[in-house]
């Protein structure tokens, strides 16, 4: 990925997913490598199981905090139904993370899921694996060994489908 | 200590004196900058998106906040800190500011002693809100500065101007967010506090006593100070002209900037921060700076009409971008003159949480029929389908208040239900309650009391006995309460126990009195205690669907027409299973 560009990152679920902190953690993590960082998001719905989006865009200097239709370069989207209604947003040759749902089967508890897909993220992105796991940390408290792994599994399954 | 929050904002308080660089909301960064004003009393009721400005300030060992019962009763002690000399900020949500206009008008003719701050977020697009009304307007309306930062990072550094502005032109000043800045996160560079000494009690009888003599001559120092201000908004720093491009210049504020300059970089823009009192002159030199005027703003016409009057020639959006929120990708079709194309979002729509009390109340009222007026909360969801058992949703308070109303158009029809939730009860229900004893009106109230205020977060109130830092406070005892308002039959029940619930309703329904109903039983997001997940039978299921008619996230239909019960999800409240006639569903053994 090209440093002096703005990445586009746009994360959508469900309520209770965990999609706000995963771009919570994004967040944390490119500000910590020195991106210019903008989130933004809608709270209130977020537990009652209605959709929720994340926006997440960082780079040398960003505008506006949200991203336009052909704009996001992945849409790390934990439920394909949530997916299809965002792929608009998506650019031609961007990442939709649906297609790794099948991969969560594997995780020992569904709520691992948006820590499994930050692993795949980062593996995709220029930030220092050290700052993930710094925000990983920092924003999940419960079971953070666990969390750890699962990250790391992502990210050890990211950079498998890039060789490819 | 405990704190109660859904979401815990502040894990690590020592973070919060340094130096450094945070990632904040616009809410927490605007609360920052205060903070490092030498802010000392912020006070607020909770309300989106402007929930956090105050929580994030209630993290501060220097500075004195709380959950005001209501926005009237939030703007009136902050106003009462200023005017006795200590900096102060209130902080609402659009609706909430409705709430306390009574005093935001007279404030303005009093003015202030120390300076104080009236924030408020709009919602533009109501993603949580029962209105999309545009407060820039209570900026003409009640003579005061109007202040719009476009960014956290802006909040931040604008409340610092702002108390500046308050304390030389003696007015309180409003800063107002909207969802896309309040809830937007960004890197703020934040610095350290500067302690602002408390004044003295002001001995100025003719200035803090608003009585007619006093506040005629007050009125016209009011008429005055927005002349001062006007000239002021000329040659503020807040007001800057970005001198590009000669062809296309845009007029704009608030996050509306951000989308300009992420579509047209080049282009020159007048971005104003310091929107009202207007500046005339700048404005006016800008539109001859360059070929083409645009102006560019979310909801009403509020900057358009006034550059209008100036005699300005300008493009500006079509009627059909009135309505919702602006998006970036809008701003090149407001430019090219189109019209607004929108296209159904298909977005999930929430649902009450699985194992919500709410659920068992509002499936017993639809099962009885009948007529609820609602009020503002969690609870108003019992309006959407297939629970659809909510009739009407107008304001805090309205709960109480509209079903008298209702049964005054209806002295017979006994099926006229009002629903409140605890905290909105606490807010602005009780007057509303001994309106209806004091005029002898009849019917049922049901509190829904789930020992928080859930829809905005989880904020504790007076009923669940602890303050804003979680420490604990006076108890309100809500049965006490409303039998000293005079109701007679007050009954406490979880809505859990669900026949007995039942009955106890339809035997109320049919007295000829007024009774409360207190249907306690703590969130789900408060209490996440879980029993087992019902047994599900599927001889026994008749597929008549009335287990999939109470909306509970935990239910599904299978492809053959039977449903299934998800595991994960269930809490065990078990009140499919009280629906259940054929007796398919049943308590886990």
């Amino acid at each position: 990925m090209n440093n002096n560009k703005t990445v586009n990152i746009l994360f959508c679920g469900t309520g209770g997913q965990g999609v706000l902190k995963a771009s919570e953690i994004c967040g944390i993590a490119a500000m910590k490598a020195g991106y210019n960082v903008k989130k933004s998001e809608i709270h209130g719905m977020a537990q009652r199981g209605g959709s929720v989006e994340s926006h997440l865009r960082f780079g040398k200097k960003v505008l506006s905090p949200l991203i336009k239709p052909n704009d996001a370069d992945f849409l790390v989207s934990f439920d394909t139904g949530e997916a299809l209604r965002m792929k608009a947003f998506l650019k031609s040759t961007g990442l939709d993370f649906s297609q790794f749902l099948g991969e969560v089967k594997n995780l020992k508890h569904p709520i691992y899921i948006n820590t499994y897909f930050l692993g795949i993220l980062a593996s995709q992105l220029q930030i220092d694996q050290n700052l993930w796991i710094e925000a990983l940390l920092s924003v999940l408290t419960r079971d953070q060994d666990g969390n750890r792994k699962v990250f790391e599994e992502g990210f050890i399954f990211g950079k498998s489908i890039t060789s490819k | 200590m405990q704190k109660n929050n859904f979401y815990s904002k502040i894990n690590d308080k020592s973070s919060l004196k340094e130096v450094s660089t945070l990632f904040l909301s616009g809410d927490e960064a605007l609360g920052r900058g205060a903070y490092e004003s030498g802010l000392r009393v912020a006070c607020a009721y909770p309300g989106t998106p402007s929930t956090e400005i105050v929580q994030h300030l209630s993290g501060y060992d220097e500075i004195d906040a709380q959950w005001s019962v209501n926005e009237k009763v939030a703007f009136e002690v902050a106003l009462g800190a200023a005017v006795g000399g200590a900096r102060s900020l209130y902080a609402c949500k659009h609706v909430g500011l409705n709430v306390a206009m009574d005093p935001l008008m007279t404030s303005a003719y009093t003015g202030i002693n120390a300076g104080f701050i009236i924030v408020v977020c709009d919602d533009p697009g109501l993603h949580s809100s029962q209105n999309e009304q545009d407060t820039r307007w209570v900026s003409i309306y009640a003579k005061l500065p109007l202040i719009e930062p476009s960014s956290p990072s802006e909040a931040y550094e604008c409340v610092k101007e702002a108390f500046l502005i308050s304390e030389k032109f003696d007015t309180p000043v409003i800063i107002r967010l909207t969802t896309r800045v309040a809830h937007s996160k960004e890197n703020v560079n934040c610095g350290i506090r500067t302690e602002i000494p408390v004044k003295n009690l002001p001995l100025d009888i003719s200035k803090y006593v608003m009585v007619p003599g006093n506040a005629y001559k007050r009125h016209i120092q009011v008429e005055k100070r927005i002349e001062d201000l006007s000239k002021y908004s000329e040659k503020t720093i807040l007001n800057t002209v970005e001198k590009l491009d000669s062809g296309l210049g845009f007029i704009t504020s608030g996050v509306s900037y951000l989308y300009v300059k992420e579509n047209y970089p080049d282009a020159s823009v007048l971005k104003l921060s310091l929107t009202y009192p207007f500046c005339d002159k700048k404005i006016i030199d800008f539109a001859k700076s360059v070929k083409k005027v645009v102006v560019i703003e979310e909801l009403d016409p509020f900057l358009e009409n006034h550059v209008r009057e100036l005699g300005i020639d300008f493009i500006c959006k079509d009627s059909s971008f009135k309505t919702g929120e602006l998006k970036p990708e809008y701003i090149p079709l407001i430019v090219e003159g189109q019209k607004k194309v929108e296209k159904p979002s298909g977005a999930r729509k929430p649902v009450l949480c699985q194992g919500c009390p709410h659920r068992f109340v509002f499936t017993a009222l639809r099962k009885l029929k009948t007529y609820v007026s609602g009020d503002i909360g969690c609870y108003t969801l019992g309006a959407t389908p297939p629970l659809s058992s909510l009739h009407t949703c107008v304001c805090m308070g309205a709960g109480v208040t509209i079903h008298e109303g209702l049964r005054r158009a209806h002295p017979d029809n006994k099926k006229i239900v009002g629903v409140i939730g605890d905290s909105t009860f606490i807010h602005s229900g009780i007057t509303g309650l001994i309106n209806a004893v004091y005029n002898d009106a009849k019917g049922v109230i049901i509190i829904l009391d789930n020992s928080t205020t859930a829809m905005t977060g989880g904020q504790d109130h007076p009923a669940t006995g602890r303050n804003i830092t979680g420490k604990q406070a006076h108890k309100l005892v809500l049965e006490n309460l409303v039998s000293s308002c005079g109701v007679n039959n007050v009954d406490v029940l979880s809505p859990y126990n669900y026949k007995e619930f039942e009955n106890l309703i339809k035997q109320r329904l049919s007295e000829d009195s007024l009774s409360v109903i207190i249907a306690r039983e703590p969130c789900r997001l408060v209490n996440r205690d879980r029993k087992p997940a019902p047994q599900y039978d599927q001889s026994k299921c008749k597929k008549c669907g009335i287990c999939l008619s109470i909306d509970c996230p935990g239910i599904s239909k299978t492809e053959n027409g039977f449903i299934q019960v998800n595991t994960e999800l269930c809490t065990g409240c078990n009140l499919c299973v009280h629906v259940c006639s054929p007796k398919a569903l049943r308590i886990h053994e």
